[in-house]
């Protein structure tokens, strides 16, 4: 579904991207995994055309992405920070959105904002809102549209337990009705129940991209983020 | 795209300083038209109010807007938008809302004061300078990421094209005085937006017989319709080139 191919990327001195090329496909939930700066983001930002790469091409259903904006009508993208304009309350927020991909409409999925109870709440200001609530309305935005492919910055980052919860259990339930998701995170516990395939990058390089069960074999270990430590301890 | 035009023009809306901005330019202009004996004398004094105000808001305004719209754009890059498209309803919400303010603020007193050509050539300079200076605001905001350098080089701008420039040409005039200076001159002029729309007003003007022999080589050119229309263009093209700069910036930038 998405393929990198020998992506670059530098921001001055910093190689944030290497030479990385990945295989991603749709059924598949792909964890990020990296040190911070290891350019887990960038990679997102290439993917999603906020950053242009200095070289190699990013195929989105084998069209390349360079020039074209509609292939992302099919992606729902979570920022690790959601910032929305200040002075707009949570509900013209929405609107918004649904105003700009009017013409991509697929069945709107609005299952998210209903359990964060967003609803009640439509008539707040962004600026005023604590950054867990951004969170949400980030979430609720990214599985609005239901696109094919899923793209998670540190979803659950700032989320109380039952939300971030509840966010699992929606990324489960996309994972089993076939998209593609690819969700970057620190707190491995809880990617255990939701990955299908790792990418672990460090310094801009992609080091290995594993089935979790050839993962777990490999290692010996069953819980994730032992079999990180492990490599991250051989490495 | 006409979508993302409106959110960007009821953001500006809601933000009050443009309601001040219109506020503010109707009363310079009231005022000065209540305060000067004959009208045309009172256009004369506003002209040099608004070629100094226009400018300065239009820039500072859109230089900071557009650096504190940055989640807004980057939320919007995100989403099946073209680049390309997102900056020019950038462009086009902030004129709108600055334009729009100038003819209420503006406008409307010098329409009922002076209801002639003159008057109206005023209003256009105006509504011209503003989008010039959303132009150059917007190409100052894609070059650089660090808001204070950004808004630094945007008061910079403003102040080359308000105060340095005419300080240049001055210099120059005194160090080539012995040599015929005035075709020149309406070269130079055209590189100066502010100086160009200020030509353009005052040969309407009858303080204009006060400016001398370039006075005179201006009215040849600048005071005939051909004359017009090129001065015209080259406002245009002030629009036009900056906007065009900072849209090939924006589609290469990485957010």
């Amino acid at each position: 579904m998405i393929t990198i191919d020998k992506i670059s990327k530098q921001f001055g001195q910093l190689n944030a991207l290497d030479d990385v090329s990945a295989q991603c496909d749709s059924g598949e939930c792909i964890a990020l995994i990296g040190p911070n700066g290891s350019g887990k983001t960038t990679l997102i930002k290439s993917i999603l055309g906020m950053v242009v790469p200095d070289s190699g091409t990013i195929l989105f259903n084998n069209k390349s992405i360079a020039h074209d904006c509609s292939y992302r009508a099919n992606i729902g993208y979570m920022p690790q920070i959601g910032r929305y304009p200040d002075n707009m309350t949570i509900g013209q927020v929405i609107d918004m959105m649904k105003d700009i991909r009017r013409s991509h409409t697929q069945i709107r999925d609005e299952e998210l904002l209903e359990q964060f109870d967003l609803k009640s709440i439509l008539g707040k200001r962004m600026s005023t809102l604590s950054g867990g609530t951004r969170q949400k309305v980030s979430a609720a935005l990214a599985f609005l549209f239901n696109g094919d492919v899923l793209i998670l910055d540190e979803p659950t980052a700032g989320l109380d337990p039952v939300a971030s919860e509840i966010l699992k259990e929606k990324i489960i339930k996309q994972k089993q009705a076939g998209k593609l998701i690819l969700i970057t995170s620190h707190i491995l516990s809880e990617l255990d129940d939701m990955v299908t395939q790792i990418i672990y990058m460090q310094d801009g390089k992609l080091r290995f991209h594993k089935q979790i069960e050839a993962l777990r074999t490999e290692t010996g270990e069953i819980k994730l983020s032992r079999a990180i430590a492990s490599v991250m301890l051989q490495n | 795209m006409n979508k993302v035009i409106k959110y960007v023009f009821i953001d500006i809306v809601r933000n009050r300083i443009v309601l001040a901005y219109t506020i503010l330019l109707s009363i310079i202009s009231f005022s000065v038209f209540s305060l000067e004996d004959t009208s045309a004398k009172g256009l004369l004094s506003l002209l040099n109010l608004i070629l100094f105000i226009v400018p300065l808001v239009s820039i500072i305004f859109s230089t900071i807007y557009i650096y504190n719209s940055s989640e807004f754009i980057e939320l919007l890059v995100s989403q099946p938008l073209m680049r390309k498209n997102i900056w020019l309803s950038l462009f086009s919400g902030l004129s709108i809302s600055l334009t729009l303010a100038f003819l209420i603020g503006a406008g409307v007193p010098i329409m009922i004061y002076q209801p002639n050509a003159t008057g109206c050539i005023m209003v256009v300079m105006g509504c011209l300078l503003s989008l010039i200076f959303v132009a150059i605001a917007m190409m100052s905001a894609v070059s650089t990421r660090d808001k204070a350098k950004g808004i630094g080089a945007a008061i910079f701008l403003w102040l080359y094209f308000a105060v340095i420039f005419d300080g240049l040409v001055l210099f120059l005039l005194f160090q080539f005085e012995d040599y015929p200076l005035e075709k020149p001159m309406m070269v130079i002029s055209a590189l100066n937006p502010i100086d160009l729309s200020r030509i353009i007003v005052l040969l309407r003007l009858d303080v204009s017989a006060l400016m001398g022999y370039t006075g005179a080589v201006f009215k040849g050119f600048f005071g005939t319709q051909s004359g017009f229309v090129v001065s015209l263009l080259v406002l245009i093209l002030w629009v036009a080139a900056p906007l065009a700069w900072s849209v090939y910036k924006f589609d290469k930038k990485d957010l």
